[in-house]
């Protein structure tokens, strides 16, 4: 009876030890910071410089299937998986981001919330970029419940339900991460990818392919494109103040 | 649940979506995990039924026993179940769930026998292994101990928690080694009823086993790697797997347990002829 004892009162503690956890990451961002903020470096705006580019998919584009909702009557509309999503041979949703070669600057987490909407049965976008300790504020726009999960491998994981017309969700992640999965478990195809980076290099390929990153100090860098079927490439990048670089990309059909 | 990927579409336990009561909207992935839940109460209620009417009508002591274990594994089991919402799906619990609601199943299939009619007014007919007395016994056991090993593989793969080639490979020595019991039981003991039932139905579970295993392989593995969605020939095939390994689980710890009645080891050496064939009497 001791040790049966024992037990659920270990049980209860760790209870009260996650409802905890979830609580602490269910505050409004930045709810994960882990260090205290340092100054930003300072970018001088009349040296900054510019790289744009567009990324192709080379290959026969895989065909998008059809996502069949009818499990949820909420669900309207069609839908397409985006996994690969190729128009002409341009790829959309590469996240494209300064990997390396910005050593110690700092940088201040944008003030203004990154969004996710959940609109249709279906994240917009399908990839988001948003900085460490960024607020990413997450909106139903449904008349289904829907709920968000996240499960990264450096931050906290967590999953929370989010009813039609309810507030938006206020979440933030402490850590580096690209390609942080979320998915819905109510509507198994949902899945999207958010990026969190320590710098504000990185943007998202749209539809024709097409990015562009602002705003770099003058140096060498290692700019990444990451896509979350077909991989990490890499390319070193040399821009002088005040340039513009056109950097493409290829990504090639992932082998069977 | 897990096969239609709506696992944590209820994200807190034991409430859903705060509520101790309420029936949620049933749709999407809350009617797979909501319905899993209920009947999940369903099956802990009747359990305490069970141990509570086992406890006041049951002579056998060891059946008393055996009743609370039953209503000890059911809550166990509630709160893995509880556990894996709390820690989001982590592949050891998950696993650790998976292969727990079979222990209850077994369980409670073998109180079933237990309390049988044919169990309770049958005089076993005994035979004593008279060539290698304690292999058929080990034999039986061993088959438990195998296809106990495959679940856990089984599950940490569909959790996520491996790669499927040792569920794969460790299905090559389940077969080897179920095979032998069944065709041990079968060629040296096809005249006990109670043993050649449950060594029929084995084998024909390990060979419908082994086929649903392989189409479940090719629609969730090689196909449907890339879906988008759990498709219907991925559900059916999963779940018609997981059922047949249940029942095959089951199966093999009835004919163990028929075999420990019916072919008790000899000691030919101890015993006088007379007395170790009690059906010549």
């Amino acid at each position: 009876m001791k040790v049966g004892a024992l037990a659920l009162c270990g049980l209860l503690t760790l209870a009260a030890c996650n409802k905890k956890e979830n609580t602490e990451q269910s505050s409004n961002a930045p709810a994960e910071s882990a260090a205290p903020a340092q100054a930003a470096t300072p970018i001088d705006p009349a040296t900054a410089a510019t790289i744009n580019g567009t990324v192709k998919f080379d290959g026969t584009a895989p065909k998008q299937s059809k996502i069949d909702m009818s499990q949820d009557p909420g669900c309207k509309g069609t839908n397409e998986a985006e996994n690969v999503v190729v128009s002409g041979g341009d790829l959309a949703n590469v996240f494209v981001y300064v990997k390396d070669g910005l050593s110690n600057r700092t940088f201040d987490v944008p003030k203004d919330p990154v969004v996710l909407d959940q609109k249709g049965c279906q994240y917009h976008p399908h990839v988001l970029g948003a900085m460490a300790g960024q607020t990413v504020q997450i909106k139903n726009d449904d008349p289904t419940t829907h709920n968000i999960h996240p499960t990264p491998k450096d931050n906290r994981e967590w999953n929370e339900s989010q009813p039609p017309s309810s507030p938006a969700i206020e979440k933030s992640f402490s850590r580096e991460e690209i390609m942080l999965p979320v998915k819905c478990n109510q509507h198994p195809w949902m899945k999207m990818y958010i990026s969190v980076v320590k710098n504000p290099f990185y943007a998202v390929t749209a539809k024709d392919g097409k990015y562009e990153i602002k705003g770099l100090p003058p140096g060498d860098y290692t700019l990444a494109f990451v896509h979350e079927k077909l991989g990490e490439q890499d390319q070193k990048v040399t821009v002088a103040a005040k340039d513009t670089k056109t950097v493409d990309q290829s990504f090639k059909a992932a082998a069977e | 649940m897990t096969s239609n990927d709506a696992g944590l579409s209820v994200p807190d336990w034991p409430t859903s979506f705060g509520s101790w009561y309420k029936i949620p909207k049933l749709v999407g992935g809350v009617k797979f995990e909501h319905t899993h839940r209920m009947i999940a109460q369903g099956a802990g209620l009747l359990t305490i039924v069970l141990a509570v009417w086992t406890w006041r009508v049951e002579k056998r002591r060891w059946l008393r026993i055996l009743s609370l274990a039953a209503l000890g594994t059911v809550i166990a089991q509630g709160i893995l179940g509880g556990l894996t919402v709390w820690f989001y799906l982590p592949p050891k619990v998950s696993s650790a769930h998976a292969a727990l609601a079979q222990t209850f199943f077994c369980i409670t299939v073998a109180m079933a026998m237990f309390t049988g009619k044919r169990w309770v007014e049958e005089q076993p007919r005994v035979e004593f292994d008279q060539r290698r007395p304690t292999l058929f016994t080990t034999l039986t056991l061993l088959s438990i101990f195998v296809l106990y090993v495959q679940l856990i593989l089984g599950a940490m793969f569909r959790h996520h928690g491996l790669s499927w080639y040792p569920h794969v490979v460790h299905a090559v020595v389940v077969s080897f080694v179920l095979a032998w019991t069944a065709v041990r039981a079968l060629s040296v003991y096809s005249q006990i009823e109670a043993v050649r039932r449950p060594a029929i139905l084995m084998l024909s579970l390990v060979i419908a086993q082994l086929c649903l295993g392989f189409t479940a392989f090719l629609t969730r593995v090689a196909w449907g790697r890339d879906a988008v969605q759990p498709e219907l020939p991925m559900v059916i095939s999963t779940v018609a797997h997981v059922a047949v390994g249940a029942l095959l689980l089951a199966t093999t710890v009835i004919l163990a347990i028929q075999v420990w009645r019916h072919v008790p080891v000899a000691f030919e050496e101890r015993l006088p002829q007379a007395h170790q064939d009690p059906t010549a009497a």
